[in-house]
């Protein structure tokens, strides 16, 4: 037990204490909040607010409402006078609104600048021309500005997820539910674990290769067993995992809670949400940054506390069970990269298969293949993470967690038989019938 | 008293005899040489010793108790192929792997810095394996092997890539350590290493023990009884007609003032050394030539082959 412990502590101080690690654990939550926070704030940047001077020949603008990105000025001097002194006086382009003949649906309006409007400015300028036309129309047709409001309405939709329990009563879940959102965290929870479990379990690969080319290994296994040295091998690579996700757990909070709002939008960004990003056409600018803050209000709504232990306890058991696998191929294999290939692929099928399946129920995170998916152990680690934002049933989750750890048990135990015989093993072509055998070689 | 007995081990992987009926002694105190050519099953056999595989069969005794999982703190091994961490600095290595042994912090740091100064080596201990040249990192690996004070020593192909410093200086430590009690097991295929240092050995050759026993009595058993003569003057000219007539005496070779006879005992010798120096031959040098280790070994292996 001992001996296991100094193996664990080994192998987990000699990573947490390399350079790539710190800058890794650091850099890449940096990274994923630059990625996100960088195009909107480089978007804020260049959208300085432009000055636009318009003349209106049409009559229906006395004003038209500035925006963060627009301003409007009337100028009844006429667009050709304009045209020629409006760089002068310090605007940014000439808007004309000719005398409509009609106010039929297709409507031209020109604007003349030396410079080219982006997409962004040029549909905030339409839309604020489209609204008054609009409600012209509206009044046309005998419509108050008070039947107007009226005919304004907003739906939202109010979710009440509830279950029939046992003695026949409705029992509603709190939270609220935002399906859009809940397929964004879910699928990047899936490719988190999914990532996650193969650079680790590679790393836990490559430390058996390498401990068994330079053949320290002999050295080591004369004074403990192949299975503790396999054992603290994994543990203490996983406690840097751990260490990593921890690590980057407390620097997003950090980031959320005091650099993003500092940088002068709450949050936007740092969650991407395909719902969002879809939302984008046909929205300004700031209407975006207001449903920005939905969502991250709707994040915040999620059950963490539930979340992070669950995704803490499959992060864990996914990774003893693929990072043991991992480094039963790695003993096996030693440094013919070709033949390491070969054996890895069974290894990697399921994982590739979980994210698959990941991809697949995010539409219908309650059908047969994801409550399949999310309890079968080598899925699992992949698959319940993603269903996580979806609010699984307790009792699938319970479940899934019980066969999680009896499988680590199995696959840990099964890797350490191929594990002391592989490791000793040079210059030999390593088949499956071959590893099959070793299952069954006595002490 | 042995340190170490084998008795009819036997290992079998899958349809290959690795170790058969493999016997032996090896004195406390003593250093012993256990030898054969590449493949014969020493690295097997040294597995077996330190715990790393188990026998299918026979027994083995270390220090007269049945051997179990306590005796690898009692043994130092180094492999053939060395190992350590490269990117691990000199001194936790060391410190990891004594712990390993069995050693305590305190202790562990004790012993290493006992053999840091030993090899005057002090200003290792924050150093990277990867940034010692390779004599230096057997140092490294001489001292991992001893850090935790066996009472057998195993090494595999100790001096393989060293240079002749760095040979004498294991070497000098290796006597000094034995001086000091510890039994030390050699296992090499390079015969004129043991010749110097051993005082007993055993030769395996495909997984069998042909030939084991003391170094001085191995030679005089496989001696050839040739006799190396070096002289001055000119040799009487019956000599050669001596041959001719004498089934128990023959010259085998005659050049540049060096004479080489082959007699069937030593009274003969003595017979042709008198015939000479009564001849007025002078006598600077008169030896009999013993096998080497190398040529007995080659013999056996092909004897058995």
């Amino acid at each position: 037990m001992n001996k296991l412990w100094l193996i664990i502590q080994r192998e987990y101080l000699v990573r947490v204490r390399k350079k790539t690690f710190i800058l890794t654990t650091i850099l890449m939550p940096l990274l994923v909040v630059a990625l996100y926070a960088l195009p909107v704030l480089f978007v804020k940047m260049s959208e300085d607010q432009k000055k636009i001077v318009y003349t209106d020949d049409s009559g229906y603008f006395e004003s038209i409402p500035s925006s963060n990105s627009v301003h409007f000025k009337r100028d009844n001097r006429g667009k050709d006078a304009l045209r020629k002194v409006y760089k002068n006086e310090g605007y940014d382009g000439v808007l004309y609104i000719p005398n409509f003949k009609s106010l039929n649906n297709d409507l031209k309006v020109e604007y003349f600048s030396d410079q080219q409007i982006s997409v962004t400015r040029r549909e905030s300028i339409e839309r604020r021309l489209e609204k008054r036309i609009r409600n012209k129309k509206m009044e046309d047709a005998g419509l108050t500005q008070a039947q107007l409001d009226q005919l304004e309405t907003s739906i939202s939709l109010a979710e009440v997820k509830e279950t029939m329990n046992d003695s026949g009563e409705l029992e509603q879940k709190s939270g609220k539910g935002n399906a859009g959102l809940a397929t964004g965290m879910g699928m990047m929870m899936g490719m988190f674990m999914y990532i996650i479990l193969l650079i680790y379990g590679s790393m836990v690969m490559r430390s058996v290769q390498e401990e068994k080319i330079n053949r320290i290994v002999e050295v080591i296994i004369s004074s403990v067993k192949p299975f503790q040295l396999m054992l603290g091998k994994v543990i203490g690579v996983g406690g840097v995992g751990l260490t990593q996700i921890l690590i980057w757990i407390i620097l997003l909070v950090v980031f959320q809670t005091f650099a993003l709002p500092l940088l002068g939008f709450g949050a936007a960004g740092a969650m991407p949400d395909p719902s969002a990003m879809g939302g984008v056409e046909g929205m300004d600018i700031d209407e975006v940054q207001g449903e920005a803050q939905k969502i991250m209000e709707a994040i915040f709504s999620l059950n963490w506390g539930f979340i992070i232990p669950v995704l803490i306890i499959f992060f864990l058991g996914g990774f003893f069970i693929y990072s043991s696998l991992f480094a039963a191929v790695g003993s096996a294999v030693g440094d013919d990269l070709g033949e390491s290939q070969t054996l890895m692929f069974p290894i990697m099928l399921p994982i590739i298969i979980s994210i698959f399946i990941t991809m697949s129920i995010m539409n219908n995170p309650n059908s047969g293949i994801a409550v399949f998916g999310s309890i079968f152990p080598l899925f699992s680690p992949v698959v319940m993470p993603a269903r996580l934002a979806f609010d699984p049933p307790l009792w699938e989750v319970l479940l899934s967690i019980t066969l999680l750890l009896a499988s680590v048990v199995f696959f840990i135990w099964l890797s350490g038989r191929i594990y002391r015989v592989g490791i000793f093993m040079y210059g030999k072509k390593i088949t499956f019938k071959e590893i099959w055998k070793w299952l069954f070689y006595k002490g | 008293m042995s340190i170490l007995k084998l008795e009819n081990v036997v290992k079998t992987y899958q349809k290959h005899i690795a170790v058969n009926e493999v016997s032996f002694e090896v004195k406390k105190g003593g250093i012993f040489g256990l030898l054969g050519p590449n493949g014969a099953g020493k690295t097997s056999l040294i597995r077996i010793i330190t715990t790393i595989t188990g026998a299918d069969e026979g027994t083995i005794f270390l220090d007269g108790e049945k051997l179990n999982s306590s005796h690898p703190g009692k043994i130092g091994y180094m492999p053939e192929e060395r190992g350590l961490y490269k990117k691990m600095k000199v001194g936790e290595q060391i410190m990891y792997l004594a712990q390993l042994k069995g050693l305590s912090k305190k202790g562990a740091k004790e012993q290493i810095q006992y053999w840091f100064k030993r090899f005057g080596i002090e200003d290792w201990w924050d150093k990277k394996v990867e940034e010692l040249s390779k004599g230096m990192q057997q140092k490294v690996q001489f001292i991992a092997t001893v850090i935790h004070q066996p009472k057998l020593l195993i090494l595999d192909e100790p001096f393989s890539g060293l240079d002749p410093i760095n040979t004498n200086l294991i070497k000098d430590e290796i006597r000094r350590l034995n001086s000091e009690g510890v039994s030390i097991i050699f296992s090499t295929h390079r015969m004129e290493q043991v010749e110097e240092i051993c005082e007993d050995i055993v030769l395996i050759n495909n997984g069998k023990n042909i030939l084991e026993g003391k170094v001085s009595e191995l030679k005089h058993r496989f001696k050839e009884n040739l006799f190396r003569i070096e002289y001055e003057g000119n040799l009487p000219s019956d000599l050669n007609a001596m041959d001719e007539a004498n089934d128990n005496f023959e010259i085998v070779s005659n050049e540049s003032n060096v004479l080489t006879i082959k007699v069937t005992n030593e009274t003969v010798s003595n017979q042709v050394l008198n015939h000479l120096i009564q001849n007025g031959v002078f006598i600077n040098n008169f030896n009999e030539i013993l096998p080497s280790l190398n040529e007995i070994f080659i013999k056996r292996v092909n004897a058995e082959a």
